[in-house]
């Protein structure tokens, strides 16, 4: 993604809505609109059954989140040096770093996930050493497949976006910072990659919001986050749309906070139009 | 050769970008309160020769000493020179205070941020110290008001002036100027200028590539003029521009009036 469009895409303060800007005939028409279809979906649709899940509910929202952030920070942790290497390694490390994003990102999610899950975790029980081991326990367990298939994969693609960023800071920045005897570590530390993050943060917030609507898939392999406790609900109360609606809703109210958590941060440092 | 009133010192410095000889054996000696005006047309080499100074450009030969100390290098296996120690060469650019055509501001810090920055994490001193010697280097080039802003929202001249304080922040033994009102708009290169003649006036040892002619007359003690990667000519300003020698000078300096 080039330049003018994460500037683009970064909310400037101007863009959010006054008060009075809601007070217009057409928006208040679709306000009222709005308002009749919540009505009639929560009086003419059976949510009897939600106080029943609502425990359950919970808790598969929280792993849902426990899976997002914990592998959009451990894929983006791998992320900073893929994306470093592409830009200034050595071609040993520019290569692996080039073939792996290309190979994660040319493959659909859900196959990496069940290679993982039905190909490695099939293959550990075989030898004793790892079933021996102290990570046996966890290796049993079907989340931390989920886990690094997701990781891997912000990994590729956060990957490619650093690498952009990284390569998208003036190079008169990192001379300035050479010039008053910076040493590599400080340049990188100070002034490069902050720089980049705060160039990519546009970028890294539509993809977390994507890797936020790639956690369902762990329910293929038995992880119960929100959308299994949903389809759970689905089976057994026979209902169909009620519960996908509240899935729908959950989802949004989470891209909601997430996307103004990442405006927050945008807007921590303001860029000018240009 | 450790004399104190040392600055700078380049022997025959050459620099090759492939089959092109930018520099073809430059040499130059700056005392303690020398003001340099290096001149010359574009591709003349000068702001090559200033970039080799403190080895952002790496000379292809030559040496280069600041303060007595000669830059140790060694042949990088290409007919070129690298630093033999990088430690060295980041503690000599301490010593010297670099502003560019382009400010170079780190935009992602405020203004009072970029000044403090090479001070607490280069020079390591205290951040309350540096904050102290910012604002009163923001306060002399006139952006006290302004050390809260981010670099995007000041205009050319602005940045500019900030991005001289940020050098002086290293209380560098010399300056170096790499064109500094070459990217200005016509009416912001005067608030730009002034900042630097008050720097020339109070002696401060400065190294400056320009094509403000009136003002490097001005200013400098020493007037350094580059053609074709050689000096052509060099001398007071007085000479150079008042009895110039070489056909070429004569005819650079008719075709800038």
């Amino acid at each position: 993604m080039t330049d003018e469009t994460t500037h683009a895409l970064a909310l400037v303060p101007e863009d959010l809505p006054t008060a009075e800007s809601f007070l217009k005939p057409h928006r208040i028409v679709l306000m009222i609109l709005f308002a009749g279809l919540v009505v009639a979906v929560a009086v003419f649709m059976r949510w009897d059954w939600l106080p029943r899940y609502l425990p359950r509910l919970g808790s598969g929202i929280l792993v849902s989140l426990a899976m997002l952030f914990g592998t959009a920070i451990l894929g983006f942790l791998l992320a900073v040096p893929l994306g470093l290497v592409q830009v200034t390694g050595p071609w040993f490390l520019k290569l692996p770093a080039r073939l792996f994003c290309t190979i994660i990102r040319g493959t659909p999610l859900l196959l990496q996930l069940w290679l993982l899950y039905y190909g490695l975790g099939s293959l550990f029980p075989q030898f004793p050493w790892i079933r021996h081991s102290f990570l046996w326990p966890y290796l049993r367990e079907a989340w931390p497949y989920g886990v690094a298939a997701l990781t891997l994969s912000f990994a590729a693609y956060e990957g490619e976006v650093m690498r952009g960023a990284f390569a998208g800071v003036p190079q008169g920045e990192l001379e300035a910072a050479r010039a008053y005897g910076m040493g590599r570590w400080t340049m990188f530390r100070r002034i490069w990659l902050p720089r980049a993050v705060h160039r990519a943060l546009p970028t890294l917030n539509g993809e977390t919001v994507l890797q936020l609507k790639s956690t369902p898939l762990v329910a293929t392999i038995t992880v119960v986050d929100v959308y299994a406790v949903i389809s759970k609900v689905r089976q057994e109360t026979y209902l169909t749309y009620e519960p996908l609606l509240l899935l729908a809703l959950i989802y949004m109210c989470l891209t909601g906070i997430l996307v103004v958590a990442f405006r927050y941060f945008e807007n921590r440092i303001p860029t000018s139009g240009a | 050769m450790t004399d104190a009133a040392q600055a700078i010192e380049v022997t025959d410095l050459h620099k090759r970008f492939g089959p092109l000889e930018v520099l073809k054996g430059v040499s130059l000696n700056a005392r303690q309160g020398d003001v340099i005006a290096v001149i010359g047309g574009s591709g003349s080499g000068k702001s090559t020769f200033l970039r080799c100074i403190n080895m952002l450009e790496l000379p292809s030969a030559g040496r280069v000493s600041v303060h007595g100390e000669e830059i140790r290098m060694k042949p990088d296996g290409k007919g070129g020179l690298v630093p033999a120690d990088r430690k060295q060469v980041q503690r000599i650019r301490t010593q010297l205070g670099m502003v560019f055509q382009s400010f170079n501001l780190w935009q992602h810090m405020t203004i009072l941020e970029n000044v403090i920055e090479a001070p607490v994490h280069v020079l390591g001193k205290s951040r309350a110290e540096a904050v102290e010697t910012a604002e009163r280097l923001l306060n002399r080039v006139g952006l006290f008001e302004k050390r809260d802003a981010y670099p995007a929202f000041l205009s050319g001249g602005q940045q500019q002036r900030a991005a001289i304080a940020r050098a002086l922040a290293i209380q560098p033994l010399v300056m170096l100027f790499d064109e500094p009102t070459s990217a200005l708009d016509p009416e912001l290169v005067g608030e730009v200028l002034a900042v630097i003649g008050d720097l020339a006036r109070e002696k401060r040892t400065m190294i400056l590539v320009t094509h403000e002619m009136k003002f490097a007359r001005d200013v400098a003690n020493h007037i350094v003029f580059l053609h074709n990667g050689i000096i052509e000519e060099q001398g007071p300003p007085e000479a150079i521009f008042g009895a110039p020698k070489s056909e070429r000078l004569k005819k650079f300096i008719s075709s800038i009036h």
